[in-house]
């Protein structure tokens, strides 16, 4: 857990889009904001802390039932407008600690919520919107799943406060019965198990880091900065497919995931003799 | 529970949860169609086991078949629950992910071919942690490719169930069958009583996990599309039913209004006894049938 987890989503969405607020009729923790960003007028979306969250298990910028379908409801809202006109890029800003851990959560089926807001950002990357992911503090596990990971191209802030993971250190410690300072020797040596940002852009799977001097208070300068970023990474989903496959043909995969290389190129050559 | 079930059809069936991944995918194509991709001879194991002390597994935990079912060209991915808790890692993440993609390519090409998974897993390997979780990702959006053109079907079976990250995916298929032995949730009980305490989630408490994660509950509330007993034939025969239904007018993860106005319409001040939600969304499935 960390101080920052709430704080930033909303610093960047407001530095972003001039505004900070959740659409009439949604929960607090989702803000949407259509604001212009180059030539376009895109979407941003941010999953928030709200301590008066119905959910007791989602008060703390976790990703529960009511976001999960919130952003669902606010992505497809976008492909539904522009189904006849130009895809307008969708822009997920993301500093979410996890998914909610509730019994509610799991009654009510949370992997139903999660799913829907990934089929709703899957479909419009599929039907042509650039969707585009700014991590600017925790993008961890389901979380990510949910709002960010079916994104075009993923960009991240360079910092220490930032981190990508499939779950926090002290429950993957626990699962995998290591001592947290077990786990963090390995995590040295293990790319795929860091929690440091820099070895996660090892994997390939970033599009680029982008340095700012303080993640809690950037500048008028910094955020002109993050908007050129974001400009480009638009432009450069536009002109390519809409599928993920940039992510496996990345400059990290060809060092770090040369066993999934090497799984499709099996698999692709074993499907064809039969 | 009727008699017929307890008598001889419950002694003289074919169990499919005791068959393992290799076994249950063979099991659901036509007899003699179906030959297994990049197999335990080509040894493509995970790079990151051994390093961390844990034996890596030649097919990694992951099956992939190519076949026909009800005489239709098919492919079937099952993972294998008994290595690593079916985890996914990146040697089965991808084997998935690129079985998906080839389905896709096919019909893009003019051969419809449908695609089943066979989820066994607690979600992410956490050795792989993070290539784990991009698999994850790179999986989903690859069934949101394939559920274009032919359906995505998924079954557990149990005895692990679908949790995680792979329930997410779960969530995408076109049709998702389960046991009543077989669980579908996000967060195992163990994770929520980890993170917030017993009075949240008591995960020693069997009765409470099946009563929410269950196969019988999911399915009384609209959450799978069929509920199948442990018996191998019937097991296939709700396959090919799905496979021959093709691709559904609507997909269940794209339905957001009606699953949105379900949430907001419940009373999240408390706990609910699972069996309030089955009369609350049973009732709202009629009224949708009626429509």
């Amino acid at each position: 857990m960390s101080e920052f987890t709430g704080v930033r989503g909303t610093v960047w969405f407001r530095g972003l889009t001039g505004q900070a607020s959740s659409m009439p009729g949604d929960p607090k923790s989702v803000l949407t904001a259509d604001a212009p960003l180059g030539k376009d007028q895109a979407r941003f979306l941010c999953v928030v802390p709200d301590p008066h969250a119905r959910f007791p298990c989602a008060r703390h910028g976790e990703v529960g039932l009511e976001e999960g379908y919130t952003l669902a409801t606010r992505v497809r809202e976008v492909s539904e407008q522009d189904k006849n006109t130009t895809k307008r890029p969708i822009i997920a800003i993301v500093d979410v600690k996890s998914q909610a851990y509730g019994r509610r959560e799991e009654t009510a089926g949370i992997f139903l919520a999660c799913a829907a807001a990934a089929d709703a950002y899957g479909s419009a990357r599929l039907k042509g919107h650039p969707v585009i992911t700014f991590v600017v503090g925790h993008a961890l596990s389901g979380a990510f799943l949910t709002h960010g990971y079916q994104a075009n191209r993923i960009l991240a802030l360079d910092d220490d406060g930032v981190m990508i993971h499939a779950m926090h250190k002290a429950a993957a410690a626990r699962v995998t019965r290591r001592s947290v300072e077990e786990l963090e020797k390995l995590a040295k040596t293990i790319a795929p198990m860091s929690y440091d940002v820099r070895d996660y852009a090892k994997l390939g799977l970033l599009y680029k880091l982008l340095h700012v001097s303080n993640p809690e208070k950037p500048t008028q300068q910094e955020i002109r900065k993050v908007q050129g970023e974001l400009i480009a990474a638009i432009e450069d989903a536009r002109s390519s497919s809409v599928d993920l496959r940039n992510r496996l043909e990345s400059k990290g995969a060809l060092e770090t995931r040369k066993a999934s290389i090497l799984v499709r190129s099996r698999l692709e050559a074993q499907w064809r003799e039969g | 529970m009727s008699d017929q079930r307890l008598g001889a059809n419950f002694i003289n069936r074919q169990s499919f949860i005791e068959l393992d991944a290799r076994e249950r995918a063979t099991a659901l194509f036509d007899a003699g169609t179906s030959r297994e991709l990049v197999g335990p001879f080509d040894r493509v194991e995970s790079p990151w086991l051994e390093m961390q002390g844990v034996t890596p597994q030649e097919d990694d935990g992951c099956v992939v078949m190519k076949g026909k079912i009800a005489g239709k060209a098919a492919v079937v991915i099952a993972l294998e629950g008994a290595f690593q808790g079916g985890s996914l890692g990146e040697v089965s993440g991808e084997k998935m992910t690129a079985a998906i993609d080839l389905a896709c390519a096919d019909n893009e090409k003019g051969i419809p071919t449908s695609a089943v998974i066979l989820v066994e897993t607690g979600g992410v390997r956490l050795q792989e942690a993070n290539l784990g979780l991009a698999a994850t990702a790179e999986l989903m959006a690859s069934m949101l490719a394939l559920r274009k053109h032919a359906p995505v079907i998924c079954l557990t079976a149990g005895t692990v169930g679908a949790f995680g990250g792979m329930a997410l995916a779960v969530g995408l298929a076109s049709y998702i069958a389960m046991t009543r032995e077989a669980r579908l949730g996000m967060n195992g009980p163990e994770v929520i009583e980890q993170e917030n305490g017993l009075d949240e989630f008591d995960s020693s408490d069997h009765a409470l996990i099946w009563a929410i994660d269950g196969g019988e509950q999911r399915y009384a509330t609209g959450l799978v599309d069929a509920l199948v007993d442990d018996d191998t034939p019937q097991v296939v025969k709700v396959i090919r039913r799905f496979v021959s239904k093709g691709v559904p007018p609507v997909h269940r993860s794209s339905e957001v209004a009606l699953y949105r106005s379900r949430i907001e319409a419940l009373d999240a001040s408390r706990q609910w006894d699972p069996k309030e939600l089955r009369a609350l969304w049973t009732t709202n499935q009629v009224e949708e049938e009626k429509r």
